[in-house]
């Protein structure tokens, strides 16, 4: 229990969570602190290819074995079924309809890529080693929730869109393009690809990180501001006891696969985190009707900071404790 | 100078949805537009603001389209089929434009 209180204090007072704390105060205290959108999509661009390159890297430099195919495998179930007990949850601890509860599930279900590449940092600088394919695990993860929560739906009577735009926010959006294609990239060049890179996505990653941190926290900030009305007792409930419900499934997934601590921790920050970037676009496209302040609130205003203040020390600790090392 | 009536029609729609009005318009023969981003806004859930923001689920895009009055219609049907359940504005005004045989 000591050591998850130390790490978390050493969580809290790191540049990445101070950053993002600046950027919410700022937001609160009405600055006019922004980021140009493009900015921001520069530096979630840099991010995705930095962490998907060296992903790539790791996993050629270690090879592949049955444990990278079992986790991916279990990424795909565990996206397909954290929305149903993220539905479930929902219709016990709050009113919301049956497409805004699918909606919300969704998000639960997939994953946030900036959750994961600030546990990545915070095993990173514990030393904690994490194996380099759980970037393809995240990957595989985006998905799935999405035909999960549009099944919920549909078994509700109501009927979702799940035409060729739907598939393309799903399968082609931008950031799995380039999480994937770096991993690849990152795979096929190795080390002698990273040498030549390395100055570009190394030394830079967490000065961009502080900052896209920061910018993060503008828009955590500025949503829970105009939206706080949608978050009644229940919501923000779920919103803070999904994440630890997820990680405990993702703990549960890590011990049957038999992954390392880092990789277990890592296992349960995707498990536990939800996604803000490509779900909320795959929902205005198939499920229009759900109410985008809710999911959007929820994912990005109470789960994100959740997870990166509290979520992300608890989950290493826990598999440092449970699996050891 | 001669001006000769025509209808601009503007619809403010979610951005992942650009696609599909886009194909939906020229799947309706309406091959002149112009699609420009939306900077923000308020609505019913309030004010709202692309800064920042990595998702494209939380914006907006305008198509500016310029037509003959006659082909009015056509294009509104073809619209309405996309816009119809999506949050957005649909607006019709009357203007002037100079050259006709482009419209």
């Amino acid at each position: 229990m000591d050591s998850i209180f130390a790490l978390a204090a050493e969580n809290l007072l790191s540049p990445l969570i101070l950053f993002f704390v600046l950027g919410v105060a700022a937001s609160f205290a009405r600055s006019d602190l922004t980021f140009p959108e493009a900015a921001a999509k520069a530096m979630s661009i840099y991010l995705l290819f930095a962490i998907g390159f060296k992903g790539g890297v790791s996993v050629a430099d270690h090879g592949i074995d049955v444990t990278l195919g079992l986790t991916l495998l279990a990424g795909l179930v565990l996206s397909a079924l954290i929305p149903f007990v993220a539905f479930a949850l929902l219709r016990v601890m709050s009113r919301l309809s049956t497409v805004d509860a699918a909606a919300v599930a969704a998000h639960y279900g997939s994953i946030s890529i900036v959750t994961f590449v600030a546990s990545t940092s915070a095993l990173t600088s514990i030393g904690l080693p994490s194996d380099g394919y759980m970037v393809a695990v995240a990957a595989v993860m985006e998905a799935p929730a999405i035909l999960s929560a549009l099944w919920l739906v549909s078994r509700d009577g109501s009927k979702g869109s799940m035409d060729a735009t739907l598939w393309r926010e799903i399968l082609l959006n931008g950031s799995i393009v380039l999480l994937v294609g770096s991993f690849l990239i990152g795979g096929i060049t190795g080390n002698d690809g990273m040498a030549q890179i390395e100055a570009f996505i190394v030394p830079g990653f967490q000065g961009v990180l502080c900052l896209f941190l920061l910018d993060m926290g503008l828009v955590a900030g500025r949503g829970l501001r105009t939206s706080a009305k949608y978050l009644t007792p229940g919501l923000l409930s779920f919103g803070l006891l999904m994440p630890l419900v997820g990680s405990v499934i993702g703990l549960l997934a890590a011990l049957l696969l038999g992954l390392t601590p880092g990789s277990a921790a890592l296992l349960m920050t995707l498990s536990a985190s939800a996604s803000y970037i490509a779900v909320p676009a795959a929902m205005r496209v198939a499920l229009p009707e759900a109410n985008p302040s809710i999911y959007l609130t929820m994912s990005l205003g109470v789960t994100f900071p959740f997870n990166l203040t509290i979520g992300i020390p608890v989950y290493i600790a826990v598999a440092q404790t449970v699996i050891g090392g | 100078m001669q001006t000769h009536a025509a209808k601009r029609v503007e619809i403010t729609i979610e951005a992942p949805m650009e696609r599909t009005l886009r194909r939906a318009l020229e799947g309706a023969e309406i091959t002149g537009f112009t699609v420009l981003p939306v900077l923000g806004g308020s609505g019913r859930s309030g004010y709202w603001s692309r800064d920042g923001q990595v998702s494209r689920a939380g914006g907006m895009v305008q198509f500016v389209c310029i037509i003959r009055p006659e082909r009015l219609d056509k294009l509104l049907d073809a619209a309405f089929e996309v816009v119809e359940s999506h949050i957005g504005v649909v607006c019709v005004t009357d203007c002037q434009v100079l050259r006709a045989e482009r419209f």
